[in-house]
C-alpha cells in the first residue's frame, strides 16, 4: 500500500508546494517595494531556505527509496547486521557542522545591513524638518528623523519629536518622507505589543519599561500595513498599523496640517476646560 | 519492588502444601480491591500507566476540539464566529492542554507502563509516588477545565506578563492556568524523580549503561530535564500568583519589576520544555525501527549520546524565543548559535534512523508508517528551526504562522506521529490483541495529509504576514486561500485521529490474539506475557547485549533454555 500511495503522496506535496508559489512571495518574506533591511532579510532567508532544500531533498530522497528498495520481499535478501560505521558517522556530523558555518558566516555578512540603519537617501528632500537630528553617529550623514512608537491597548502612537511634550504626534497612520532613514524607539505604556509592517523589515517588541529600536526607509511614497504581533488582549487583531511614505514637500504639508490641528484641538480644549471651571 | 509481600491468593497454596516450601504465614493482609476500586487504589505502575493514557487521551480529544473550533473561525477572512475573548480562551486552552495534560503526561504514561518492563524490573522505585504523581497531573487538569464554568484563561499558553497580571486580566483564569501548572509541574517533577531512581537502580542483571534501550535512555534524560526546569517555572507562576494577589511587582515595571524577567524565567523553562515532549518520541522511534527493518538500530553509542547533547544544549537556547525583544546583538547571536548546534546532534539522529532502514527488510505494519512519516515530517520542522534560529530572519517570522507551522511540524509531525507509532506497536503489549492493520494504515493516511495540508500552507501564511494568534483578518490581507486550505486539512487530520480512537475500542475486544511476542522485539518487555502479569516477570533473563530478546530467541531456537535470575522470588511460581 505504501508503494502504491509514495508517488500519490509526492504529487500530493508537490501540489502543496507549487500551488502557492504561484502567488507572490508565498516561499519567501514579504519585501516588496519597502526597506533595505526588508530585502536583506529576505535574501538571507532565501540562502537558508536553499540549504534547508538540500537537506529537505536528501533525507526525503533516502527515506522513499529505503522504504520501495528494501521492503521485505519473500526470498529478498537477508537484513544487513550493521551496527554502525563510525567513518560515515562522523563525516555526516562534520558536514552537519560545516553547513552550519556557512549559514554563520552568511548571517554575520548581512547582519550590519539589517541591524545597523542605512543612510538617507542623497537626493532626499528634508526641507521643512526642523526635528531632523544631526551628528548620531549610528546613522551614516546624520541625515534620519528619530519617531518614538508607543503600544498601547489598542492602537500606536507616533511622537515626532521626544516623548512627552511633543506638539507633533499621530495615532495609528504613521507618515513618513521618502528616502529618508526612519528610526523607530519603540516602548509600551501597558503590556507587551510587536511593532510590524511586513514590508518594513522585522519585528521589535514593544515592552514596558523598556526601549526597542528599529528602521527603515522607504524609497518609492506609498501605504504599508501591518499589525501588532504580540498577543496583547481582547482585541490584540484590531491593533493596526499603516505607514504611509509621502515625498518631501507633502510630507511637510502634513506636518503643517498635523501641527496645526493639534494646537486648534488643544486651543479649544483649554477654553473648554476654562469654561467648565468657571460655572 | 521485589520485597514487596505476594498477593495473598499465592500466600494461601503455598502454605497448603507445607514441607517442600518453607511455610509463610500472611497476617492482616488486606483483600485486594477490584474493578473500578482497583484503579482508584493502584500503584501498579502498568496500571498507572494505563490511567495516565487514557486520561491524556480525552485531552488530546479536547485540545483537538479547540483547535478545529479555532479553525473554523480563521477559515475565512472577516469571520464572526466567534468572540474574540473565546478565541483567545481556545488558544489558550489549546496551547496549555496540548502541552502540558497531552504531550508530556502522554510520553510519562508509556514510561510509566514501559520502563520496569523494559529494564526487567517488577515495579517502579517508589509505587506510591508513582500513583501521586498520576493524581496530581489529573487534579491539575481538573482545575483547568473548571475554570470554563468561570472564565476561562486568555493570556496565550505563554500567558506573558503584564498581560497576565490583574491589572489587565483580573479573572480566575489565569489563577486556574497557574494551579494548572503547578499541579501538572509537581507531577511530573516527582515522576521524574521516580524514573531517574528506578532507571538508575533496577535495571535487570547485566543491562550495563551500553545495553540499556533507547526509550529507556531517552527517559533518563527526560527526567532529568524535567528535574532542572519545572523548579524555575514552579516559581516563576509564584512569583505571577503574588503580582497578582499579594501587590508584589515581579513582573511590573511601574513597581520596578520587569515584564522580560517573565520571558526569560518562562522560556529557560519552556525550551527544555520542547525537548522534554521530543525525547522520549525520539526513544519510540529507536524503539520502532529497527523490529521492523530486522536489522540493529545504526550507531546506538550516537544515538544515546546525541540524546544527552540534544538535552544539555537545550538547556542554552531559551532566548531564541525572544529575538525581537530589546536584547543586545551578542546575546542574540549567542543564541543563534547555541540554536544551530542542536541541529548537529538532531541530524545525526535522523541519519542513524535512515541508516537503520537501509539495506533493512522492512515490514509494512502501522507502526511502521508512522516511524517513516515521524522520520519526513520532523525533518521538515528541523528545517525550519535552523531558519528561525538566523536571528534578523527571526525577527520577521517570529510570531507568524511561520513559529504556529514550525512547533506542530516538531511536536505533531515529531512527538505525536511517534506517539501513535508507540500506540500501533505497544496496544498487544498493554491489552494482548493487535489493532486492526487496516483501520491502522487508513488512520495513518488521514492523519498524514490532512497535517500535511493543515500546516505546510501556514509557512505561507506566516511569509505573507499574518501573525498568531489573531481572531479575524480582512480579506484585503490576502490570507483566505491559505487558511481555507488549512482548515479543510484540519478535518481531515481529526478524522484520522478518530479513526485511530474507533481502532482502539474496536481492537480492545475484537482485535487478534496477540502472543507474547508479536513483533520480534528486540526488548525485555516482549520476554512477559500479553497483558503482563501483576509482577511482570516470573524470571529474570540475564542481558547480554543491548538486544536481550534476540538472543533468548536464539537460544530458544538451539534448545537451551534462557539463563535466568531467580533472586528475590515471591514463593514458588512453576504451577502457578
Amino acid at each position: 500500500m505504501f508503494r502504491r500511495a509514495a508517488p500519490l503522496l509526492g504529487a500530493l506535496l508537490v501540489l502543496l508546494v507549487m500551488a502557492p508559489s504561484a502567488l507572490a512571495d508565498a516561499l519567501s518574506p514579504d519585501s516588496g517595494s519597502g526597506s533595505p533591511n526588508a530585502k536583506d532579510i529576505d535574501f538571507l532567508y532565501k540562502i537558508a531556505l536553499a540549504l534547508g532544500i538540500v537537506i529537505f531533498l536528501l533525507v526525503q530522497g533516502v527515506l522513499i527509496y529505503s522504504l520501495i528498495k528494501f521492503r521485505a520481499r519473500r526470498g529478498g535478501p537477508e537484513p544487513a547486521q550493521i551496527r554502525g560505521n563510525t567513518t560515515l558517522e562522523v563525516s555526516w556530523t562534520i558536514g552537519a557542522a560545516l553547513l552550519l558555518v556557512v549559514l554563520t558566516t552568511v548571517t554575520f555578512i548581512y547582519l550590519g545591513n539589517i541591524e545597523n540603519p542605512q543612510a538617507s537617501k542623497p537626493n532626499a528632500q528634508i526641507a521643512g524638518l526642523q526635528f531632523a537630528a544631526v551628528g548620531q553617529a549610528s546613522v551614516p550623514q546624520g541625515k534620519h528623523i528619530t519617531i518614538h512608537v508607543n503600544g498601547q491597548q489598542y492602537l500606536w502612537r507616533y511622537d515626532y519629536n521626544g516623548q512627552g511634550a511633543s506638539q507633533l504626534f499621530s495615532y495609528h497612520d504613521l507618515y513618513v518622507p521618502v528616502g529618508i532613514t526612519v528610526v523607530l524607539r519603540i516602548t509600551s505604556s501597558d503590556v507587551a505589543h510587536s511593532w510590524w509592517i511586513p514590508d518594513l523589515g522585522g519585528k521589535a517588541d514593544a515592552i514596558p519599561g523598556h526601549t526597542n529600536d528599529t528602521w527603515f526607509r522607504i524609497d518609492q511614497p506609498g501605504e504599508y500595513v501591518g499589525e501588532c504581533a504580540e498577543l496583547c488582549g481582547e482585541n490584540h487583531a484590531d491593533m493596526r498599523a499603516r505607514v504611509i511614505a509621502l515625498p518631501g514637500d507633502q510630507f511637510a504639508a502634513w506636518q503643517a496640517r498635523q501641527s496645526a490641528d493639534i494646537k486648534k484641538a488643544q486651543a479649544y480644549l483649554s477654553l473648554q476646560r476654562k469654561v467648565r471651571g468657571e460655572n | 519492588m521485589a520485597t514487596a509481600a505476594p498477593p495473598p491468593s499465592t500466600a494461601a497454596p503455598a502454605a497448603a502444601t507445607g514441607a517442600a516450601n518453607p511455610e509463610i504465614v500472611m497476617r492482616g493482609i488486606k483483600e485486594r480491591p477490584t474493578g473500578w476500586l482497583s484503579w482508584l487504589t493502584t500503584t501498579d505502575h502498568k496500571k498507572i500507566g494505563i490511567l495516565y493514557l487514557v486520561t491524556t487521551f480525552v485531552f488530546f480529544l479536547i485540545g483537538g476540539v479547540e483547535a478545529l473550533l479555532m479553525r473554523l473561525q480563521l477559515a475565512q477572512p472577516d469571520s464572526t464566529l466567534l468572540e474574540p475573548r473565546t478565541y483567545n480562551s481556545l488558544l489558550t486552552m489549546h496551547g496549555s492542554t496540548m502541552i502540558f495534560l497531552f504531550v508530556v503526561p502522554v510520553l510519562a504514561g508509556f514510561a510509566n507502563y514501559l520502563v520496569p518492563l523494559m529494564i526487567g524490573a517488577r515495579d517502579m522505585a517508589f509505587p506510591r509516588l508513582n500513583a501521586l504523581s498520576y493524581w496530581l497531573f489529573l487534579f491539575g487538569g481538573i482545575a483547568f477545565y473548571f475554570s470554563i464554568f468561570f472564565t476561562p484563561p486568555s493570556g496565550g499558553w505563554t500567558s506573558y506578563a503584564p498581560l497576565s497580571d490583574d491589572a489587565f486580566l483580573p479573572d480566575g483564569g489565569i489563577d486556574a492556568w497557574i494551579f494548572m501548572i503547578h499541579l501538572t509541574g509537581l507531577s511530573s517533577l516527582v515522576g521524574a524523580i521516580n524514573f531517574t531512581a528506578t532507571i538508575h537502580n533496577m535495571r535487570a542483571r547485566g543491562m550495563s549503561w551500553g545495553r540499556m534501550p533507547l526509550f529507556v535512555w531517552t527517559v533518563l534524560i527526560y527526567s532529568y530535564l524535567l528535574i532542572i526546569a519545572l523548579p524555575v517555572i514552579a516559581a516563576a507562576v509564584t512569583m505571577l500568583l503574588t503580582d497578582r494577589h499579594f501587590n508584589t511587582a515581579f513582573f511590573d515595571n511601574t513597581g520596578g519589576g520587569d515584564p522580560m524577567l517573565w520571558q526569560h524565567l518562562f522560556w529557560f523553562f519552556g525550551h527544555p520544555e520542547v525537548y522534554i515532549m521530543v525525547l522520549p518520541a525520539f526513544g519510540m522511534i529507536s524503539e520502532i525501527l529497527p523490529v521492523f527493518s530486522r536489522k540493529p538500530i545504526f550507531g546506538y553509542k550516537a544515538i544515546a549520546a546525541s540524546t544527552v547533547a540534544i538535552a544539555f544544549l537545550g538547556l542554552l537556547v531559551w532566548a531564541h524565543h525572544m529575538f525581537a525583544t530589546p536584547t543586545a546583538t551578542v546575546v542574540l547571536a549567542f543564541f543563534m548559535l547555541s540554536s544551530f548546534a542542536i541541529a548537529v546532534p538532531t541530524g545525526i539522529k535522523i541519519f542513524n534512523w535512515l541508516a537503520t532502514l537501509w539495506r533493512g527488510s522492512i515490514i509494512f505494519k502501522t507502526p511502521l508508517y508512522f516511524a517513516a512519516g515521524f522520520l519526513s515530517t520532523f525533518v521538515i520542522g528541523g528545517i525550519s528551526g535552523v531558519i528561525l534560529a538566523i536571528f534578523p530572519v527571526d525577527w520577521y517570522l517570529t510570531d507568524t504562522y511561520f513559529v504556529v507551522a514550525h512547533l506542530h511540524y516538531v511536536l505533531f509531525g515529531g512527538s505525536v506521529f511517534a506517539i501513535f507509532g508507540g500506540i500501533y506497536y505497544w496496544f498487544p503489549k498493554f491489552t494482548g490483541r493487535l489493532m486492526n492493520e487496516r483501520i491502522g494504515k487508513t488512520s495513518f493516511w488521514l492523519m498524514f495529509v490532512g497535517f500535511n495540508m493543515t500546516f505546510l500552507i501556514q509557512h505561507s501564511a506566516g511569509l505573507d504576514g499574518m501573525p498568531r494568534r489573531i481572531y479575524w483578518y480582512p480579506e484585503s490581507a490576502g490570507w483566505g486561500t491559505y487558511n481555507m486550505i488549512s482548515t479543510i486539512g484540519s478535518f481531515i487530520l481529526g478524522i484520522g485521529v478518530l479513526v485511530t480512537l474507533v481502532n482502539v475500542v474496536y481492537s480492545v475486544k475484537m482485535g487478534q490474539r496477540a502472543g507474547n511476542d508479536p513483533w520480534k522485539g528486540n526488548t525485555l518487555e516482549w520476554f512477559t506475557q500479553s497483558p503482563p502479569p501483576e509482577n511482570n516477570f516470573d524470571i529474570i533473563p540475564r542481558v547480554r547485549s543491548v538486544e536481550p530478546m534476540k538472543d533468548i530467541r536464539r537460544e530458544v531456537a538451539r534448545g537451551t533454555p534462557p539463563a535466568a535470575e531467580t533472586v528475590a522470588q515471591p514463593v514458588t511460581t512453576g504451577s502457578t
